[in-house]
Parts: structure tokens; sequence; C-alpha cells
């Protein structure tokens, strides 16, 4: 009995040591302070406050119409806010234009893919526009850093393959690599693992568990899969009526 | 070739083929950005134009430009008010557009031009006709060209073209002057009431068969061509309207495409 107080009291110091540590070391790459939204009759978000910092793996979570998906397009500068301020990497959401830093992957991308006549290689290889440049025409050298993104989501035998001919999880997994083209610092999904069978979205979990953990990637996914995405994630945040309220989770 | 003794078969074949291989370019994207019946609308409003042009003495062609430019713009406009019924803006522009021409038609001194650019006579443009067509031509080639990867980006996803930094509006602008420019001189040549059957047909059967974006654009443009070569030599020959025969050998070869795919499949 006595050992494992003793053990908990020591893993909660060391959590806290952790935890203290980060708060000096993890630079805040979005800040979020009392953002306030409402669409035309109704109000969604009221004074929501909350910062994700650097080699953060969080979900958020709330009920249907909590305004979770609308949260992300706040952060991504999609919408308007009505009031409080984003930042992102410190600087004010009106100022920020480094937007290769951050990926964002909408909710209905898997949707938007399938009935598009165009191969892996040229979705992802489009994302690189700000790279290439206006008018310009990509080279060898941009087809390669496609591959590789499609590598790392491991898609580069997929790469020819229309888009309508994949299935749910792979069109997923191209989503990714079209974001992951231009080496984010920030990944933002939006209900990545909708349509996906049991299978493919444990897959996709690994996969952003792999790439937050291995490649340094900050990854915030918005998903009503409490479940499971609990299993993965170190922060869960619950979008409430009241603000955002977290819970943190010590390990993975 | 008999076919070929005649001058204005030589100018209908050029014509034709220019058109046919930019036409299904324009029509790749709007297809993408499932604005299809876009080409319907424009070329509809296309004839009020036409019919200022008529009564006011000035080139039909330049006013159908002219009117096709200013319905577009309209329609991106009435889109933005209500994204979520956007092909309402379309079918709004449509109305008032035949309503205008229907009513400016009654101006028109002779009703015989009007129904050249109702039915298209591309036998019978004139020199100044085909350098317009030429000079069209070669614009959207050269912006479809440039504009390449950014069309492509912004019919898959506009919302990410602008994060990523596409200039989404002046992109817009340019193939919105490209498009009111291609369905003013195809409307002179297959006529207003089938141009966007031409922008659509190539498009769809394209789709079948392509194996990326890239192949979807090329074989859209060959399919336009082979529609229109067969068209113009069926037309001559049978003594049939150039306009409508071109466009029914392309429906006709889509629906024996799918014809064909769907025997195969079950093959």
């Amino acid at each position: 009995m006595q050992t494992i107080c003793i053990k908990t009291v020591a893993n909660c110091a060391i959590a806290k040591l952790y935890g203290a540590i980060k708060e000096e070391n993890g630079m805040k790459v979005i800040e979020v302070r009392d953002l306030c939204f409402g669409y035309e009759r109704a109000d969604v978000l009221h004074s929501v406050s909350f910062s994700i910092q650097s080699g953060d793996f969080a979900a958020v979570i709330g009920s249907n119409g909590a305004g979770k998906s609308t949260l992300l397009k706040l952060v991504t500068g999609l919408l308007e806010p009505d009031g409080g301020s984003v930042r992102l990497f410190g600087t004010e959401l009106s100022e920020f234009r480094e937007w290769s830093r951050v990926g964002y992957v909408p909710q209905n991308s898997t949707y938007l893919g399938s009935n598009f006549p165009a191969t892996a290689l040229e979705i992802v290889k489009s994302n690189l526009f700000s790279q290439i440049g206006f008018l310009h025409f990509p080279r060898k050298i941009h087809k390669q850093q496609a591959l590789e993104a499609l590598g790392t989501v491991g898609m580069q035998e997929m790469a020819g393959r229309m888009l309508g001919s994949l299935s749910g999880g792979q069109l997923q997994r191209v989503m990714l690599a079209r974001v992951l083209v231009n080496q984010p610092e920030i990944l933002l999904l939006d209900e990545p693992t909708t349509g996906l069978d049991e299978h493919a979205a444990k897959s996709l979990y690994e996969l952003l568990q792999h790439l937050n953990r291995d490649h340094g990637i900050t990854v915030v996914m918005v998903t009503h899969d409490v479940e499971r995405a609990s299993r993965y994630v170190g922060r869960v945040l619950t979008l409430s009526r009241e603000g955002m309220l977290e819970q943190r989770r010590q390990g993975r | 070739m008999t076919i070929f003794q005649y001058d204005f078969m030589v100018r209908a074949f050029i014509t034709g083929i220019l058109l046919a291989v930019i036409v299904p370019c324009i029509g790749v994207v709007i297809v993408l950005k499932r604005l299809s019946m876009i080409g319907d609308a424009l070329s509809h409003t296309s004839l009020a134009g036409v019919a200022l042009g008529l009564i006011f003495g000035f080139n039909p062609i330049l006013g159908a430009i002219c009117a096709c430019a200013l319905a577009s713009f309209a329609i991106e406009g009435i889109r933005k008010k209500i994204p979520k019924y956007s092909e309402m803006s379309i079918a709004i522009i449509m109305s008032a557009g035949v309503g205008l021409a229907g009513v400016l038609s009654g101006f028109v001194q002779s009703s015989q031009s009007f129904d050249s650019f109702l039915f298209g006579s591309i036998v019978a443009i004139s020199n100044f006709e085909m350098a317009l067509v030429i000079l069209v031509g070669i614009a959207v080639i050269l912006g479809f060209i440039l504009l390449y990867k950014e069309l492509f980006y912004i019919s898959f996803d506009e919302q990410a073209a602008k994060l990523a930094g596409v200039p989404v509006r002046l992109v817009n602008f340019i193939f919105t002057l490209l498009t009111a420019a291609t369905v003013s001189v195809a409307a002179r040549t297959v006529g207003s009431l089938i141009v966007s059957s031409l922008m659509v047909v190539p498009v769809a059967c394209a789709m079948q068969f392509a194996k990326s974006y890239k192949q979807t654009v090329i074989l859209s443009s060959l399919f336009g061509l082979i529609f229109t070569v067969v068209g113009l030599f069926v037309s001559f020959y049978a003594g049939l309207k150039p306009g409508g025969t071109i466009v029914l050998a392309g429906v006709l070869a889509l629906l024996l495409i799918l014809l064909m795919k769907r025997l195969f499949r079950r093959a």
C-alpha cells in the first residue's frame, strides 16, 4: 500500500516537473484567448481560451454543435471571430502569413477527393504552391517532395492511383500527405476518422502518433471518437457551453 | 477531297478545330467546380449581347463577350451571397439573360442573323470572326497552361488554395473572362443553345478513361477534336446543320462509351 502511495506521489511529482519544464521550454504555438463566435442565429463559442504547446498531441471533443469544427476554422482564419484573439507562433492571426507551417485537413476532405479525377501524386504536389510560386511550373524536386510525403503516410506505391480508386482510409492518408508535403509544424485535423472502419481509424491514429513523436509535429484534432482517440493523445480538451475544460492525461 | 475545295469549309475546320481544343479545357475546370450549367447560362445571356450588337450595329460577338463577362461576374456575386445554393445563381442569371434576349430580339431587323447565333453557323463565319477565334484561342491556351496548377488547386479545394496563398480572386477573374470569351466565340460557331454541351460532353467522355488530371484535360480536348471533325464531315456530306451534328456526335460517343463500359464490366 505504502509503496503504491509513494509511487503515485513520485509519479505526480515527475508529471508536475515534466509539466513545468514543458511550460518553460514548450513554445505556445496556438494561443486562443476569449474567443467568441456566432452564426447568424445562434451563438456557438463563448469566450473560449486555451493554448497548445509545441509537441502537444491534443484532441478537442464536445457534443454535436458545440463548435469544434468552427473552432478550427477560426484558428485557420477561414472564419472571422466576433471577439477575442488567436495567435499562431506568437503572431496575431491577422498578421500571420507563414501558412505552410500549419497543415489543416478539413472535415469534408475525403468526400472532396473521392470523385475528383486526379492521382494521389497530383493532389499532394498541388499543395506545394507556396514553394513553386504563382505562374511557375513544378520541377523534379517538387515531385520528389510529394513522393516523400506520400511515403511518410505509407502511400508511396499508390502515388499514381486515381483518388476515386482509393479506400476511405487511403484517401485520408493522401489528404494528410497533402499537408505534410509542406513540412508543417502544426497539424489541425477535423474529424479525421469519420467514415473509417475500426482498422483504418486505428492505423490513422497510430500514424498521427508517429508524426507527433518521431517528427515532432504538434497535432490537434477535433473528434467525436472520444474513447479511441484518448488512448493516443496526450491532452483532451472538452468544448462545452461554459468554455474550454481541460482533462490532462498522464503518460500515453 | 472536295470538302476542302471550299474556302468556307477550310475556315470552318480551322475555327472548329481550335474551338474543339479550347472549349473542353474551360469545360474541365467548370465541370470540376460543379458549375456545369454555367456554360448554358452564359451562352443564353450572350444572346442578349448579340441582339444589342445587331440593334446598334456593332459586332455581335463583341456584344456577346461583354454580356457573358457581365453575366459571369453577376453569377459569382450571387454565388457568394447564397453559398449553400450556389446553383441558384446560375438559374437566376440564365432566366434574366434569356428574358433580356427575348425582349431585345423584338428590335432586331433581320431575324436570320439572330437565328444563326442560336444554332451557330460555322460555315458562314467571316475572316474577322476567324481572327477573333484565333485570338481567343491563343489567350485560352496560354492562360490555361500558365494557370494550370492554380486552376487545378482551386477546382479541388478553393479554401485550401486561399490558405496556401493562391491569388484565388485574380485567377477566378481571369478564368471568368476566358470563359466569357470562349462561350461567345463558340456560340457563333456551334450555337448558343449547344455550346455548353461541347463544354461538358468531351469532359464526361474523358473522365471514363483518364488515369490522371492531366490525362483528363488532354483526352477532353482530343474528344472535342474528334467530335468536331466527325461532325463537320458528316454535316457536309449529309447536308445537316454543323453545330447540332458536332454535339450529337459527342453525345452518341458518350452513350456508346458508357454502354461499352457496362458491357465489359459485366463480361
